[in-house]
């Protein structure tokens, strides 16, 4: 019978990290792919870079300025490339979790190493790219250390501009937090209570990676040795392969003009319209993932997180609502035409143009207009 | 094979929503509820391995009097018994929370295998597997596509997972039983329900749970247990970006296909 993992207190000792004790620390958690740190990545430290920011002027006036400090953390094995690459990114250190034992990622190997280094170190926020991989392991980091989470913010302000109107008063270091619920149908504007550490994932495309600073700020990064014990980073799945997931015979990213329909299409013996229009306009067609899980159209056609990231010159979403899900693998498609019966969908956010109606009387009447436009 | 699943009753998000008064969510009334979708084909992929190792399921949610509806519908599936953590104690809970309270639930039975769903279609945090695994020891894998029970015959001891990664992977790993699966949308075909299984599960038990079985205190649940607080939730603004074309579909059309072309020059 295993030992449940203990919701393990806080005790600990300060020291390591690019900060003397007493300010306040944000930590980010980098991925890799291919041995680089990925986009998304970048973009959680130019969201630490802002909350750095933000804790600084949040501080009471009495007091002195506060220090905050930004440290990257990283875990792998042969990541020294990575670790340079970060150190020259606007962070005051780089802590270096480099093992055989983080060869391949697990949450059991992740969690031995980033729980005990939470525990001592005490950081005030840990940040996280919003990514599969961190759905799957950071919340039992949290359960195990006993910090708070939070996770896939897209953005955060000062209590004051945040909640006017709202009724709420935040504690702490008073800031609010939005997220997306109900697949981006609404935008939740949520606090942390209490103190301690917590763990926050960001969003891709919430924080331009591009405000980063080039190189190092002052030259004086410090790239520090994260210990890993063994006995504690332990895989907790035994990892037998990776494969591919659907054989790519359609891609998607060379499409110049696209058209997605969502589960506003009604079922796969509705999809004539829309291959028409298709036709008329030289498109490819592409879905939203509940299209696909329904098995009206294959995989292979599946546009968003898990499925294959577009930009042609023209997206036209049919019946789409435009979860965040979806948006992430379309929204830097250089025009977006939306077509949905409902007004306040996210999808309308993006778009740059839109039909509100019946998909299935707009979408005849666009293949049309497209049709006498070209003679 | 002894399987729990735990299902979330969410918001029908397909209705006309409006925000209760407090602006904290949305106004309950009249607003229909569904079981969560990744919900749904964890409960379909729990009744298939019960079949298959002639072992039954047990469903799980967490809610308010209206969740014994999804319950009598994980019933009427094929799940033989329920239970309802039911108490005013527990509403209001982040995915830590409830984690700790569903976790509780489930160490009072010897499952082999528990299963959730990939994430809820309202809060969407993706969290309660992993930390219900965290509080049971146990390992756990998030965004299931595949399961296979190993060995094929006899008592399982481990399953061969497969999980969804980004950019089209999928990773291969082997868990030791008992452990926590979230199933993704997708990974099968869910069933529908028997006027039979129907009428059936009337005569199915619902066990009701409360914070002092659980030897939970309030402090630990709920609301009052968590960090995370949500202080109001609002629209996008309509429209908010998006140039909308007015009138009949025909109309509506031409104008767009005008703007396509010489506006935006994408035609």
């Amino acid at each position: 019978m295993p030992e449940p993992d203990g919701e393990a207190g806080q005790a600990g000792q300060a020291g390591q990290g690019g900060q003397p004790a007493g300010g306040r620390r944000i930590w980010v958690v980098p991925q890799l792919r291919d041995g680089r740190v990925t986009r998304a990545s970048w973009e959680a430290l130019a969201a630490a870079g802002q909350l750095a920011a933000a804790l600084a002027a949040s501080a009471p006036s009495s007091s002195a300025v506060p220090t905050v400090s930004i440290d990257a953390v990283l875990l792998g094995s042969g990541v020294a490339a990575a670790a340079g690459e970060l150190a020259q990114r606007g962070v005051a250190a780089v802590l270096v979790a480099d093992h055989p034992a983080l060869a391949a990622y697990t949450p059991g190997a992740w969690i031995g190493v980033l729980a005990p280094a939470i525990g001592a170190e005490r950081p005030d926020y840990v940040l996280f790219p919003h990514t599969y991989q961190t759905v799957d392991f950071v919340p039992r980091l949290a359960q195990r250390t006993g910090a708070g989470l939070l996770p896939e913010v897209t953005g955060f302000a000062p209590a004051a501009a945040a909640t006017a109107g709202a009724g709420g008063v935040a504690a702490g270091d008073g800031l609010v937090w939005t997220r997306p619920v109900l697949g981006g149908k609404l935008q939740a504007r949520v606090r942390v209570r209490g103190a301690g550490t917590v763990l926050v994932s960001v969003q891709s495309g919430s924080f331009p990676a591009d405000a980063l600073p080039a190189a190092a700020a002052d030259g004086d990064v410090k790239l520090q040795p994260l210990p890993v014990d063994p006995a504690q980073a332990r895989p907790d799945r035994e990892i037998l392969g990776y494969e591919e997931a659907a054989a790519q015979q359609v891609d998607l990213t060379k499409a110049g003009i696209i058209v997605a329909v969502g589960r506003g299409v009604g079922g796969a013996d509705k999809l004539g319209p829309i291959e028409e229009l298709a036709r008329a306009l030289g498109a490819e067609i592409g879905a939203s993932r509940p299209v696909i899980d329904s098995g009206w159209l294959p995989r292979e056609r599946q546009i968003g997180s898990s499925g294959q990231t577009v930009s042609p010159r023209l997206y036209i979403a049919a019946g789409i609502s435009g979860a965040i899900q979806h948006l992430v693998g379309m929204k830097g498609s250089a025009v977006i035409v939306a077509i949905n019966k409902d007004p306040s969908a996210p999808i309308f956010t993006v778009a740059r143009y839109g039909l509100v109606g019946d998909l299935h009387e707009l979408v005849p009447a666009l293949t049309a207009a497209v049709k006498a436009a070209q003679g | 094979m002894k399987i729990a699943v735990c299902i979330k009753q969410v918001p029908n998000s397909e209705a006309r929503l409006r925000l209760s008064r407090d602006g904290r969510w949305l106004d309950e009334e009249d607003l229909p509820f569904i079981v969560n979708e990744s919900d749904e084909y964890a409960l379909e992929e729990g009744l298939r391995l019960a079949e298959r190792t002639g072992g039954e399921v047990v469903a799980f949610s967490l809610g308010p009097e209206r969740v014994r509806e999804a319950l009598r519908k994980a019933l009427a599936l094929g799940a033989a018994r329920a239970v309802h953590l039911a108490d005013p104690a527990f509403a209001g809970g982040d995915a830590l929370a409830t984690g700790r309270a569903l976790a509780a639930a489930l160490a009072r039975e010897a499952f082999d295998l528990v299963l959730t769903g990939s994430q809820s279609d309202d809060a969407g945090f993706g969290a309660t597997a992993s930390i219900i695994a965290g509080h049971l020891g146990w390992p756990h894998v998030w965004l299931v596509m595949g399961v296979e029970l190993e060995p094929a015959a006899g008592p399982p001891a481990s399953a061969k997972v497969t999980r969804e990664m980004e950019s089209g992977v999928n990773e291969v790993s082997r868990v030791a039983l008992p452990a926590v699966l979230a199933i993704q949308a997708g990974i099968n075909h869910p069933r529908y329900a028997s006027l039979k299984g129907i009428m059936q599960a009337k005569k199915k038990e619902i066990a009701v749970l409360s914070p002092a079985d659980l030897g939970l205190g309030p402090a630990e649940l709920g609301a009052a247990g968590s960090r995370l607080e949500v202080l109001s939730v609002a629209f996008p603004a309509a429209g908010e970006g998006a140039q909308i074309l007015e009138g009949d579909p025909q109309t509506a059309a031409a104008a767009l296909v005008q703007k396509l072309r010489q506006e935006a020059r994408v035609l």
